[in-house]
């Protein structure tokens, strides 16, 4: 009887304990980052799980996405708070190739030799080209925008 | 070898002058404003010597020198010859006016990248080629 006196607020108190403690930082981490794991914009994102307290690391590829994956978060059971440190990495701007083609027309120019086609983003140059001009034209493409410059210019 | 590692000294440069760097279907994009032309010749320096023909097909470096600010004055920069100045933004506009090698014309506005409104002191306005024209 003395020993039941004792030992049943204490089972009852570490009960009490262990229910309040909810998931583990572990199960916790687990099932964030698979509820972020829904679209492609936040595959580059990883969590880490202290005290229920989740911060979130990696490129987002917009403000949407970011804040996104902050309620996404948020909705997992046992998330008692949620830090967000992810960094907005917007997608590489390629040019139209219609644009690319005029701009490119206006950027050759004044280099007789040179000819440049496009196909989906990609410029490839062919013909002459001296030394002393190439990296003066290689700038002036780079700066349009495209998605890959193919340089095929014999250099004289 | 990785581009990461390829262009190490390139990536390096390029962020400590404050570029966007990222790596996207095996091509690393490097973008961003620069305060002057010598950090834009600095990496094209850097890029020149890992990759000296430009044939890797594997770098896109944009970037935009923001030296020159509406209402100022502008070189002309072109190897010998006038530079042309334009009706509109594009080589395929008729040409208004001519400003010489290393005229100082009126920069009046940015309209892209590409082509600026500029002013000569004869009063001759139109669009000319942004390369050929520095702080």
């Amino acid at each position: 009887m003395k020993l039941n006196r004792i030992l049943m607020p204490l089972i009852l108190f570490f009960s009490m304990f262990i229910i309040s403690c909810g998931p583990k930082d572990a199960d916790i981490k687990a099932a964030v980052d698979k509820t972020i794991q829904v679209d492609n914009g936040m595959a580059g994102i990883t969590s880490s799980v202290t005290g229920g307290v989740v911060t979130l690391t990696g490129e987002c590829e917009s403000e949407t996405s970011k804040a996104k994956c902050s309620d996404l978060a948020k909705s997992v059971k046992g998330v008692k708070s949620v830090i967000n440190n992810c960094t907005v990495q917007m997608p590489v701007l390629v040019s139209p190739d219609d644009t690319l083609r005029k701009n490119l027309t206006d950027a050759t120019k004044d280099y007789p030799g040179v000819t440049a086609s496009v196909n989906d983003g990609v410029v490839t140059l062919t013909g002459n080209i001296s030394r002393a001009n190439l990296a003066k034209l290689m700038k002036s493409v780079n700066d349009l925008q495209p998605k890959k410059v193919q340089n095929q210019l014999t250099i004289k | 070898m990785s581009l990461q590692e390829k262009y190490k000294q390139l990536i390096d440069a390029a962020t400590t002058s404050g570029m966007n760097v990222r790596e996207q279907d095996n091509v690393l994009y490097i973008n961003g404003e620069a305060t002057n032309g010598a950090t834009k010749d600095n990496l094209w320096n850097i890029y020149g010597q890992i990759d000296p023909d430009f044939r890797g097909s594997d770098v896109v470096m944009d970037v935009n020198v923001n030296d020159t600010m509406a209402g100022s004055k502008v070189k002309v920069n072109t190897d010998k010859s006038n530079l042309n100045i334009r009706k509109g933004p594009g080589t395929d506009q008729p040409i208004v006016g001519k400003a010489a090698k290393d005229e100082m014309i009126t920069l009046i506005s940015k309209t892209n990248d590409q082509w600026w409104l500029v002013r000569t002191d004869a009063g001759e306005e139109g669009y000319a080629y942004a390369e050929y024209l520095n702080s």
